[in-house]
């Protein structure tokens, strides 16, 4: 027969401040875990939802990032008339030729300087970028030294409001309006267009990119394929999503990281637990024998002091994740390790997060109750009776 | 029996209790001990001297943008400067794409890099044996040992960032004061492939005369070409190195939350068993107090217990940090982050001194409970 578990609560009842404690530990450790998690899930968001699969992105054979080198502005028509490009409603294929550049800012709060993606294009660009919406001002006009900015360049610099002028490369740029891109890595760039772009950089005469929209997903691989495959162009074609996937790559470190903290951390709590644990195994011997004698069999006192110590982390991955929720939606950068910039994006605490994290610390509660669960189980009824 | 005997015989009274405690102090403390050794070098390292004297020019708008070579000449004008080298970051890939085979590639010039890199020792004739031939590179002994290159082998760097496979011998190897995972050639070599490259450095590496010329020649090369252009931006070869790192995100404000957390679940976890040793032990007290004891003493005795549990995880912790900091800074395909760290001295110091703290801080309350037992009470108290 099983011991309810309302003994339980009322043994961790108790010993208030035994549980208390030992439930802060365990909380302490989840809350850390629980802002890694939290912090790679906001990552993951910013590049996995950024992209769109219609889109085919065009780089020069071997350029693993449009940052680096070009290729020449005469392909470009070339790329146009492929087959499997959307029309607009001129019936002009939707295709932009870009250039991305990296331009320095300092940070709002004065903290030091930050990389920015700068990102020239053509008008066409923005039809293709269908789920970006203006939300202040206009878009900029070619042929205007004018920029719209993402919705974290917004929040984050000074000087990026509308009306406001800009200071990078070779002079000011009045900014237009800005945009949002729902979280994505968008918002941490500014764009303007290429022409004006490429003048500052003394990049004339070329593309670092081209984006082309296709008809539908069929005709976006297949358009991806016929760009690398042909011969003439030494270009080649990856699904704008692909290429986003990628560059989540960045949270390499903060993964690693995370997990040796979060690990090293849970085995420190995982003895705490333990100790208290014993404790309570001791504190009862008696008490347990009784049962035993009772007629409550060994496996019943085991699983009823795993469940104990099961509710003790339980308690404490409760307290550590509120702790955490004031925090989530707390916005960060991240040095991204291929376009050389910053990258946006805020602690998301998904529904993920929070069942990883309570599995994590009943882990944690199971390494440390089960050695003295064990014990329990395996003392001696008459001995323990005469302690 | 002393009194120290004392506190040691009762701090192990429970063994598996103490065992216990020592060990989830120590793990707390490797945390510890590893991010107080981050910090230190990161941000309070001030680098070998020669590294001090070394400063790194790029360009004002942004790292990705490259200057013309020719100011090199122009920066050998300003007081201060020794030797300048240029640098060009070629990023290829070497193999594949894959972190562990990623290493920094530099096109240089091999008659002057060695004279900016001062610490970096080479052998002479290996050195002149690269400057005679375009398409040699030196490599990193470190980096040699990792991949097994000997004089005379030939590595190929797939470009990514200029169109060109570069096919390189290796002509020598060179031992810097820390690893460096850099592989030098000639920039020649790619500018005779890619037009484009001719004439442009990405970087010029310089050596000033002391380090005390450091910020001067910083701010006399970027006021020369202040109005050119394309100005540059000039600072000593750490804060280039930092400005990586604050690239990673707010690094500090991260690694103090750590500190914090890992600090206060110490706190907790030593309070905990000093609260239930204590506890145990009422009786015991009150007889203590019979023998004549002050309240003062047996104070003292127990904080001195707790303290002596908490050192004695401290100096687990801070070993096993040492020995892991090593094993990090040693380990392929790290990053240049953890190069050259390891834990010194002083922060061992700090970090123990840290765990006694908490182990202080943590039996002052239950000690002072127990201090405060009434002699009667306790003597009947059956736990």
């Amino acid at each position: 027969m099983a011991l309810p578990i309302s003994y339980n609560i009322r043994n961790l009842k108790l010993r208030k401040g035994l549980t208390v404690m030992t439930a802060l530990g365990i909380a302490l450790t989840v809350t850390t875990a629980v802002f890694l998690m939290a912090l790679l899930a906001g990552l993951q968001k910013a590049f996995v939802s950024s992209g769109d699969p219609l889109n085919v992105l065009v780089m020069r054979k071997g350029s693993v990032a449009e940052l680096s080198g070009g290729f020449d502005a005469a392909l470009f028509p070339t790329l146009k008339t492929l087959p499997g490009i959307e029309k607009d409603s001129q019936g002009e294929p939707i295709a932009s030729g870009e250039w991305v550049v990296v331009v320095v800012l300092p940070r709002k709060d004065g903290t030091g300087d930050v990389n920015v993606t700068v990102r020239g294009m053509m008008p066409e660009g923005l039809t293709l970028r269908r789920s970006t919406k203006l939300v202040e001002g206009r878009w900029f006009r070619p042929g205007q030294r004018e920029v719209v900015v993402g919705k974290s360049i917004h929040n984050r610099f000074s000087g990026a409001n509308v009306g406001d002028t800009m200071d990078f490369a070779k002079g000011q740029w009045k900014v237009v309006g800005v945009f949002d891109s729902g979280g994505t890595a968008y918002d941490s760039e500014i764009w303007g267009d290429v022409n004006q772009v490429a003048a500052d950089f003394d990049r004339q005469g070329g593309y670092a990119s081209a984006y082309l929209r296709a008809t539908d997903a069929v005709a976006a691989d297949a358009l991806k394929h016929r760009v690398s495959d042909d011969q003439r162009l030494k270009l080649e074609g990856t699904l704008e999503t692909e290429y986003y996937q990628k560059q989540t790559s960045s949270g390499g470190a903060i993964k690693f990281i995370g997990m040796f903290v979060a690990v090293i951390m849970a085995i420190g709590s995982s003895f705490a637990a333990m100790n208290t644990m014993y404790a309570a195994v001791a504190y009862r011997s008696r008490e347990i024998a009784t049962l035993r004698i009772i007629g409550f069999s060994r496996p019943s006192i085991l699983t009823s002091f795993v469940i104990e110590a099961l509710l003790l982390s339980l308690l404490g991955a409760v307290v550590g994740i509120v702790l955490m929720l004031p925090f989530n939606g707390l916005t960060t950068g991240i040095g991204n390790q291929v376009t050389f910039s910053e990258t946006v994006f805020s602690l998301h605490m998904t529904p993920q997060v929070v069942v990883t994290a309570v599995g994590f610390a009943l882990i944690m509660g199971l390494a440390g109750g089960f050695a003295p669960a064990w014990h329990a189980a395996r003392q001696d009824i008459l001995t323990s009776l005469r302690a | 029996m002393t009194l120290t005997r004392f506190v040691t015989k009762s701090a192990f009274r429970n063994r598996r209790r103490s065992v216990l405690t020592v060990l989830s102090i120590t793990f707390s403390l490797i945390l510890l001990t590893l991010m107080m050794t981050v910090w230190r070098r990161w941000y309070i390292d001030k680098g070998d001297a020669q590294s001090a004297q070394r400063l790194i020019t790029r360009h004002r708008v942004s790292l990705t943008q490259n200057m013309p070579v020719y100011y090199r000449e122009k920066m050998r004008t300003v007081p201060g400067v020794v030797a300048v080298a240029p640098t060009q970051w070629f990023g290829g890939l070497y193999k594949d794409e894959k972190p562990e085979n990623f290493f920094a590639q530099f096109g240089t010039d091999p008659e002057e890099i060695f004279k900016v890199m001062t610490d970096f020792k080479i052998p002479d004739d290996q050195l002149q044996a690269w400057q005679r031939d375009q398409a040699g590179c030196v490599v990193d002994s470190d980096l040699a040992k990792k991949f097994g290159w000997k004089i005379g082998d030939r590595i190929v760097l797939k470009g990514t960032i200029f169109p060109v496979n570069l096919e390189l011998t290796i002509r020598g190897i060179f031992t810097p004061p820390q690893p460096s995972m850099t592989v030098y050639f000639n920039q020649k070599y790619v500018e005779e492939a890619v037009s484009w490259a001719k004439g442009r450095a990405g970087t010029f590496n310089i050596l000033a005369d002391s380090p005390d010329d450091v910020p001067k020649v910083a701010a006399g090369v970027d006021a020369m070409f202040r109005n050119s252009p394309e100005p540059t931006k000039t600072e000593s070869e750490k804060a280039f190195q930092l400005s990586f790192i604050n690239s990673l995100g707010n690094v500090k404000a991260f690694i103090l939350s750590i500190c914090f957390a890992v600090i206060f679940a110490t706190l907790l976890v030593s309070a905990n068993t000093m609260a239930m040793s204590i506890r145990e032990r009422t009786r015991e007290v009150a007889v203590l107090k019979t023998l004549g004891f002050t309240r003062q003493r047996i104070l003292t005795l127990y904080v001195g217990e707790a303290v002596t549990v908490a050192l004695l995880g401290g100096l687990f912790g801070c070993v096993l940090a040492a020995g892991l900091v090593f094993a990090i800074a040693h380990a392929p395909g790290m990053g240049f982050f953890f190069i050259g760290m390891r834990v010194t001295f002083p922060t061992f110091l700090l970090a123990v001194f840290v765990a006694g703290m908490v182990g202080l801080v943590s039996a002052l309350f239950p000690a002072y409970h127990a201090a405060k037992v009434d002699i009667v009470e306790g003597l009947r108290y059956i736990g």
